[in-house]
C-alpha cells in the first residue's frame, strides 16, 4: 500500500475551554481531491492551519509523505511548506503589493525566480481565474471581494504545489464563475497531479470536485466516503447537512423569540 | 480572586512572561538581521518611510527646542554672569541629550505606531499566515528590514536634528539675545568634543532599534480585529517611549563613566 500524501492522526486543538478539534483522522491520497464539509465554526479552517503549522495542535500527528511535520521549525518548515499552496478563506492578499506581485510572491520569494519570468507566470495564472493582465497592475484593495478571491486562488496555485488547500473557494462568486473555479480545481488535480483538500459549504461544488467527501462535526470526522455514496450515506447528520434542513440531529444554537 | 497577593503575583508573572517573550522575539529578529538573504530593496523603502518622512516633524522639534534652550540657558547663566556659555551649552544639550531623545520620542510616535498598525492589520487579516505558507519567514521579510532601517536611519535623522537645533539656538541668540554672529558660532564649535556628537548618534541608533522593535512586536502579536490593532498601536508607542527614556539613562551613564 502506498503512503498517503497527507494524513492526519488524532489531531486535537482547543482554545481556552473550547474543544475545537477532538481527534481528527483524515487522509488525502496522491492526486486525490478530498472535500471537507461541516457547519460554520466546526474547526475546518483551524484544521488546515494545524497542517500548515500556523496553529500548533495539542496532540496528534500530521504526516506528509509519511513524515511527521508537527513542530518542524526553521528551514525544515520552510521546505515542507513549499509543497503547499493555500487559499485563505478571507483571501489574505498582501495589500502593500500589486496584484501580480501577490500572485508571483511564492515564485519570487520562495523559489528565487526572476521578476520578469515570475510576472509572466502570474499573468498566465490570473488568466486562468478569469482576470485580465491589466488587473495585475492594480492594488488588491481596488478589487471586488470575488476578484480578490480569484487572485488569492491564482496565488495558491502559482507555484504548482504538490498539496493545495482551498478554504471556501467559491464563496462570494457568482454561479458561473464558481463553476469555472470548480473546473480549475479539477484541472489542478488532473494536470498537475496535485492533492487537494477543499473546504466548502457549496454542495454543487463539492459534488463536482470531490473524489471523496468527509464531514466534520463536533471535532470529529463523523463520515467519510466516496462522493457517490454521499446521497445514501446512512448518516443522519450528513443527510441533514447536504439537504440543508433546519430540523435534524444537528441543532443550531439560535434563540427563538 | 481579589486576594491582593494573588494580584501582585499575577502582575509579576505577566511581567516576566512579557520580558521573556520580548527577549525571544528580539533574539529571533537579530538572528534574521545577520543571516542572509538581506532584502536591500525593502530596507531602502523602510529607510525612506522612517527617515525622509520624519524629517519635517524632527526638524520642527529640533528648531523649537534649540530656540527654547537658548532662552532658558541665557536666563540661568545671566544669574552668574556667564552668558557667554549659552552657545556651548546649547550645542552640548542638543547633541548629547535633546536631539536624540526628542527625535526618538517623535519618531516613536510616528513610526512605531505605523509599524504596529501595519503589521497588526497584516496579522488579523491573515497576511502574516499567508506569508509563512509562501515559504517566507515573516521575521526575515517584515521585521529585519524595519529594524535595520530604523537603526541606520535614526542617527542620520538625529544628525540633521542636531544641526537644525543649533541653528534654532543661533537664531534666538543672535536675533533676540544680542550675540555677535561670528562669536556665537565660534563658541559653538570651539568647545564641542567629538564624543558629544558620537554619544548622541549612538543613542539614536539604539532608540531606532527599540522603537522599531516595539512596533514590530506589538503588531506581530496583535489579535482581535480593529480594536486589537488599535491597542497594539497604543502599546507600541507607549512602550517605545518608556524604553527610549530608560535606555537613554543607561547609555548616558555608560558614556559618563568611561
Ligand atoms: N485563534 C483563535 N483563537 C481562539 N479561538 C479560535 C481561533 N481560531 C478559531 N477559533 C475558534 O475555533 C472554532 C472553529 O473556527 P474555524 O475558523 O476553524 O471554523 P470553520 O469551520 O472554518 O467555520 P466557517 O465555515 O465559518 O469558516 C471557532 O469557534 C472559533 O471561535
Ligand atoms: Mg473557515
Amino acid at each position: 500500500m502506498t503512503t498517503a500524501k497527507l494524513k492526519l492522526e488524532g489531531v486535537a486543538k482547543h482554545f481556552g475551554h473550547k474543544k475545537v478539534l477532538d481527534g481528527i483522522d483524515l487522509e488525502v491520497g496522491r492526486g486525490e481531491s478530498v472535500v471537507v464539509i461541516g457547519g460554520s465554526g466546526t474547526g475546518k479552517s483551524v484544521m488546515l492551519k494545524c497542517v500548515l503549522g500556523l496553529i500548533h495542535p495539542d496532540r496528534g500527528q500530521i504526516l506528509v509523505d509519511g513524515e511527521n511535520v508537527v513542530g518542524l521549525r526553521g528551514s525544515a518548515k520552510e521546505e515542507y511548506l513549499s509543497k503547499f499552496g493555500m487559499l485563505f478563506q478571507g483571501s489574505a492578499l498582501f495589500d502593500s503589493l500589486r496584484v501580480w506581485e501577490n500572485v508571483a510572491f511564492g515564485l519570487i520569494q520562495g523559489r528565487g525566480m526572476k521578476r520578469k519570468a515570475a510576472k509572466d507566470i502570474a499573468i498566465e495564472k490570473l488568466g486562468r481565474v478569469g482576470l485580465k493582465a491589466d488587473v495585475g497592475e492594480l492594488s488588491p484593495s481596488e478589487l471586488s471581494g470575488g476578484m480578490q478571491k480569484r487572485v488569492a486562488l491564482a496565488r495558491a496555485i502559482a507555484t504548482e504545489p504538490e498539496i493545495i488547500f482551498f478554504d471556501e473557494p467559491t464563496t462570494g462568486l457568482d454561479p458561473i464563475m464558481a463553476d469555472v473555479i470548480n473546473d480549475l480545481i479539477v484541472e489542478c488535480v488532473k494536470d498537475l497531479g496535485a492533492s487537494t483538500l477543499t473546504i466548502t459549504h457549496d454542495m454543487a461544488s463539492a459534488r463536482k470536485i470531490a473524489d471523496r467527501l468527509a464531514m466534520i462535526y463536533k471535532g470529529h470526522i463523523i463520515w467519510c466516503g466516496h462522493k457517490d455514496q454521499i446521497d445514501n450515506s446512512g448518516n443522519a447528520y450528513v443527510d441533514q447537512f447536504i439537504h440543508g434542513r433546519a430540523d435534524g440531529p444537528i441543532t443550531m444554537d439560535v434563540l427563538k423569540p | 480572586m481579589n486576594n491582593p497577593l494573588a494580584l501582585v503575583g499575577r502582575a509579576t508573572l505577566s511581567l516576566f512572561g512579557l520580558a521573556g517573550r520580548l527577549t525571544v522575539f528580539a533574539g529571533n529578529c537579530l538572528q534574521h538581521i545577520v543571516r542572509p538573504p538581506i532584502y536591500f530593496g525593502l530596507i531602502g523603502r523602510q529607510m525612506i518611510a522612517i527617515g525622509y518622512f520624519s524629517l519635517p516633524v524632527v526638524g520642527l522639534t529640533a528648531v523649537f527646542t534649540g530656540m527654547v534652550l537658548a532662552l532658558q540657558i541665557y536666563i540661568g547663566s545671566s544669574r552668574f554672569n556667564a552668558e557667554s556659555a549659552v552657545a556651548t551649552i546649547v550645542v552640548i544639550g542638543i547633541t548629547r541629550e535633546l536631539g536624540p531623545v526628542l527625535s526618538g520620542l517623535m519618531v516613536a510616535g510616528r513610526v512605531s505606531a505605523a509599524m504596529a498598525a501595519e503589521l497588526g492589520t497584516m496579522r488579523v487579516t491573515e497576511q502574516i499566515d499567508a506569508l509563512t505558507t509562501l515559504s517566507t519567514n515573516p521575521f526575515k521579510y517584515l521585521m529585519a528590514p524595519r529594524l535595520i532601517a530604523a537603526t541606520l536611519t535614526m542617527p542620520l535623522l538625529v544628525f540633521v536634528a542636531d544641526i537644525i537645533g543649533v541653528m534654532g539656538g543661533y537664531l534666538v541668540g543672535t536675533a533676540k539675545l544680542g550675540f555677535n554672529y561670528g562669536s556665537y558660532l565660534k563658541s559653538t564649535v570651539d568647545y564641542l568634543e567629538p564624543m558629544d556628537v558620537i554619544s548622541g548618534l549612538v543613542k539614536a541608533a539604539v532608540f531606532g532599534f527599540l522603537l522599531a522593535l516595539m512596533g514590530c512586536y506589538h503588531g506581530y502579536y496583535s489579535k482581535g480585529g480593529a480594536q486589537g490593532v488599535g491597542a497594539a498601536t497604543t502599546n507600541a508607542v507607549v512602550s517605545a517611549s518608556v524604553l527610549i527614556l530608560a535606555a537613554n539613562y543607561l547609555i548616558t551613564e555608560l558614556f559618563f563613566t568611561s
